[in-house]
């Protein structure tokens, strides 16, 4: 036994080393970070402890815009992936020959460079002075205005950024949501049929419920993943977010992080514990919330 | 299926539907190969695109590779991936072999302290860890780049499930033998293990080669950047900002090793993620 | 080589503060002659698997020790003793070959007993010989039957000539047929390599078949130890008398009055010299024989053909399990209808234990 330990310890070091200097070090010092006022980088002095970064941040236009642009964002593609993406499992469980060429489609998108095919998407929606987008394109097919999506409105940007963050969101929620789907106990479709229900009636009575622990799983995982919004934005409009307009709460985090000026790493810890407090508490409510609503198996 | 009549017209609907996501998902690959075979001059005549090209060419892809150092990004995203992946698993292995095969005090403490590590996310910790490599002086090296993401608590936990499903008799039938905890770990849990270990080290990859926000923060100097930075740079400035059957050229080039990827290990990817991996 | 057990106690610390300590194994005391084949046998929980991995080395005993030939090798780890250990489920590694894994045990020799190649090879062909599965070396485990396995396991364990062989259940992984045939290649194997071998299992048919001697455990104790037959003929508590033999063995509430054996109220055997108390009476089914005049009478319930023999089924108000089983010679003839049936029984079939402690009076 105590040979063992010793031993144990050793195949554990490598990990523990590296979770310490990268994981848990950090965790503690971000919060110092964000108490020390005035921190400079260059000069590693601060003026004094207590929230002033947080107030600094919260009263700096820029991080109101940024938490601006997140909520939209979340509001908007937690919905709508996670719907559609159920839309689009329960189709795929209702066919069969082709189901496993449909689940490689849809799962491309998981695999590839959010850069590169951001860029794509970029091209798709930006006129340029030789030519237009081919979306924008499209719709003067219909007759309306070319649109630069790209450059354009802030309403058209958040469209086109929704998109592209559904697009890339709705591989993982298909792939999850159809093994859900898949793992329900055909029995009880079969038991529900001879009961004489109506195929809405089992989806609302016997599908939903035995597979709410899913959807509720990927509703949370997706609030999680849509505060974290960046690269996307980033992949549209550049790394100039803020130019943009379209600047998110992680974005803010790295600007503040990484500027010309040296960096103002307690603002960025401020931003940073203030978004993991939002979803931290978006999190809570949402289990509390659902603890009566969802069944689990 | 019992209502034979509704059921072909429905089943009609739904595969239409089904078909319009599919061309909305592999819409913007076709766009990005399409647009990389066009001839640079014709596009840009194109005052609208066109769905097909005549004359394809490949000139796209020299001029990707030659106006922008795009085969160094590559390079660079290669010992990048590898190197990470590797460390990684000489990381994880150990520490998994510990958990679940070896008794120690304090195992159940650090263990349940190991899986709270799961919830934070990167961003509360990279703002000290761009401080320490800061520090450390290696912005602008390959180990600046590796070492923060050489552990992953989520890979630690999945091996461990899976050595643990390990008969104990195997392991008692090996000590029996006199062979050593370290040659037990090598020669029979790690083969074992395979399956998990294959599907572990293709998301590691996949997550390597997307990454791109650490590598943004810590490279500056394009000798170390990686294809995500490197699509950036070309975006802002790369073939002076106008030639895009270029940019989509080098675009196809940083899809293809990942798509090829996942065509060959589909059902490993699939199951992996589905087993936990989330995006990014 | 000689295995002797002297004392040997392991104690489980208890699961939770509710409950107790679990000793596995009691003050285990035996040797065990060189070159016999030991049949260990309990029921499921008695604590032979433990004792077995006490000798194996994979567990400490609590106190006690353990000695092969002269040497002590209670504090020695499993691999410095040099026993082969077949597991129940053969644990063989899946990735590796049949002849893989044979030579692994072989590769972690260390110093001077360090082999090449070839000399690897050259005992892995010779132990895969004499289990006869050389011919399947180049298999997994997974394409192997059963009976297969198991015999990858008993060259993997006998390859590296363990000083002392241990088997867990080797048989129960076994469909019926392929047991039999197994338990006689076991025998055999053990009289071609001579090694002290010790199996468990809870198989009372299994041990008495093949083993030199048996050693009947239970909730950590050792009851008996003994011959095979030794064993059945002379039980030396109510349990091992009921543990050993199919069918079970009938027990009655009886007394012992004035020399005589009663049961209910019939006379039923002599005991001469024996004090008045009350007792266990145990009957094997072959003690009994129908005979009219008999002292002991039964209720008939049915009458099962065996072909050879056959089995009377009947009750009797003082019997303590479902009924009373008795296997006659085919010879006796029973009419339909009949409601009684009166036995004479054999003295050297029955056999009687106190009634408080079950030890055999």
């Amino acid at each position: 036994m105590k040979k063992n330990n010793l031993k144990a310890w050793l195949y554990l070091l490598p990990a523990m080393l590296f979770l310490g200097v990268f994981m848990v070090y950090p965790l503690v010092d971000v919060c110092i970070y964000s108490l020390e006022e005035n921190f400079h980088f260059v000069s590693q002095k601060y003026t004094g402890v207590g929230l002033g970064n947080f107030r600094h941040v919260l009263t700096d236009p820029f991080f109101v815009m940024a938490l601006k642009n997140t909520l939209i964002l979340v509001a908007i593609t937690v919905p709508v992936s996670t719907g559609l993406s159920l839309l689009i499992a329960l189709g795929l469980s209702s066919v069969k020959k082709v189901k496993k060429l449909f689940q490689t489609v849809y799962f491309l998108p998981y695999v590839t460079n959010t850069l590169a095919v951001g860029l794509v998407f970029w091209l798709l929606f930006k006129n340029t002075e030789h030519t237009n987008g081919l979306i924008s394109s499209l719709l003067s097919m219909f007759g309306m205005e070319p649109i630069n999506f790209i450059e354009g409105q802030y309403w058209q940007k958040m469209m086109v950024t929704c998109l592209y963050t559904v697009w890339i969101v709705m591989p993982f929620k298909i792939l999850i949501l159809t093994s859900a789907l898949a793992s329900v106990n055909p029995e009880y479709y079969k038991a529900a049929r001879v009961d004489g229900a109506s195929s809405g009636r089992i989806f609302r009575k016997i599908t939903l419920p035995m597979i709410s622990p899913t959807v509720f799983y990927l509703i949370i995982t997706g609030f999680i993943g849509a505060f974290k919004a960046y690269s996307d934005e980033v992949a549209l409009f550049g790394t100039n977010l803020n130019a943009a307009e379209m600047n998110t709460i992680v974005g803010y985090v790295y600007d503040m992080l990484y500027s010309d000026s040296g960096g103002y790493p307690g603002y960025a810890a401020a931003a940073a514990l203030l978004l993991f407090g939002i979803v931290f508490t978006i999190t809570f409510v949402n289990l509390k919330f659902s603890r009566n609503k969802v069944q689990y198996m | 299926m019992s209502e034979r009549k509704g059921s072909a017209l429905s089943k009609t609907l739904i595969c239409i539907c089904l078909v319009i996501w599919a061309l909305i998902v592999l819409f913007p690959f076709y766009w990005m190969v399409l647009t990389s075979f066009k001839d640079t001059a014709r596009y840009m005549d194109e005052m609208v695109p066109t769905f097909f090209t005549a004359e394809p060419t490949l000139a796209n892809y020299g001029k990707a590779f030659t106006e922008v150092p795009l085969g160094k990004y590559f390079l660079n995203t290669v010992i990048f991936t590898v190197a990470t992946t590797g460390l990684m698993m000489l990381v994880i292995v150990p520490a998994a072999f510990a958990f679940a095969r070896l008794e120690f005090r304090g195992k159940n403490l650090v263990f349940a302290l190991f899986l709270s590590l799961m919830m934070i996310p990167t961003e509360l910790v990279i703002i000290t860890n761009f401080v320490t490599i800061v520090e450390w002086n290696m912005r602008n090296t390959f180990l600046g780049l590796i070492l923060p993401s050489v552990t992953s608590v989520f890979y630690i936990y999945l091996l461990k499930e899976n050595f643990e499903a390990i008969p104990d008799d195997l392991y008692n039938a090996a000590r029996v033998d006199g062979t050593s905890d370290l040659k037990y770990l090598l020669k029979v849990m790690v083969p074992i293990s395979q399956p998990t270990i294959v599907t572990i080290i293709i998301l590691k990859v996949i997550e390597c080669w997307n990454s791109y926000v650490w590598p943004r923060l810590i490279t500056d100097d394009p000798n170390y950047f990686l294809v995500s930075n490197g699509i950036q740079s070309i975006r802002e400035s790369g073939y002076g900002r106008e030639d895009i059957p270029a940019m989509m050229a080098a675009v196809v080039v940083v899809s293809v090793p990942l798509i090829i990827l996942f065509l060959a290990f589909r059902d490993k990817i699939m199951a992996g993620v589905s087993r936990g991996g989330t995006k990014g | 080589m000689k295995v002797v057990l002297e004392n040997l106690t392991k104690q489980f610390p208890a699961r939770s503060k509710k409950d107790r300590d679990v000793i596995a194994v009691n003050h285990f005391n035996f040797e065990i002659p060189d070159g016999q084949l030991i049949g260990l046998l309990g029921p499921s929980g008695c604590g032979k698997s433990t004792t077995l991995n006490l000798i194996s080395g994979l567990e400490t005993p609590t106190s006690g020790k353990i000695y092969f030939g002269d040497e002590d090798v209670t504090a020695l780890p499993p691999e410095a003793r040099g026993v082969g250990l077949v597991f129940q489920n053969y644990a063989l590694y899946p990735h590796l070959t049949v002849e893989e894994n044979i030579i692994f045990p072989l590769q972690n020799l260390k110093g001077a007993k360090k082999m090449t190649k070839e000399e690897m090879h050259r005992k892995a062909v010779e132990t895969a010989k004499l289990v006869q599965i050389d011919a399947l070396m180049e298999r997994k485990p997974k394409e192997l039957s059963g009976g297969q396995q198991q015999r990858v396991a008993i060259a993997r364990a006998l390859v590296k000539i363990p000083r002392v062989l241990l088997l867990d259940e080797p048989l129960s992984n076994l469909d019926a047929r392929l047991r039999l045939q197994t338990r006689e290649e076991l025998r055999r194997i053990q009289r071609d390599t001579g090694v002290t071998t010790i199996f468990v299992t809870h198989d009372q048919e299994e041990a008495m078949s093949i083993s030199d001697l048996i050693i009947v455990m239970k909730d950590g104790v050792v009851h008996q130890i003994g011959k095979p037959q030794d064993v059945y003929d002379e039980p030396a508590n109510l349990f091992v008398a009921q543990f050993l033999g199919t069918p079970q063995i009938n027990v009655f509430e009886g007394e012992i009055r004035n020399g005589r054996v009663r049961i209910g109220d019939e006379d039923v055997l002599d005991a001469p010299g024996k004090a008045d108390r009350s007792v266990w009476v145990g009957i094997r089914p072959e003690g009994f024989i129908p005979d009219p005049d008999g002292p002991f009478t039964c209720r008939m319930d049915r009458v099962e053909v065996m072909g050879r023999d056959v089995s009377v089924v009947s009750t009797h108000v003082k019997m303590t399990g479902k009924c009373v089983r008795s296997i006659v010679s085919a010879e006796n003839r029973f009419e339909p209808g009949q409601e009684l049936v009166r036995f004479r029984l054999k003295p050297y079939k029955v056999f009687l234990f106190d009634r408080e402690s079950e030890e055999r009076v």
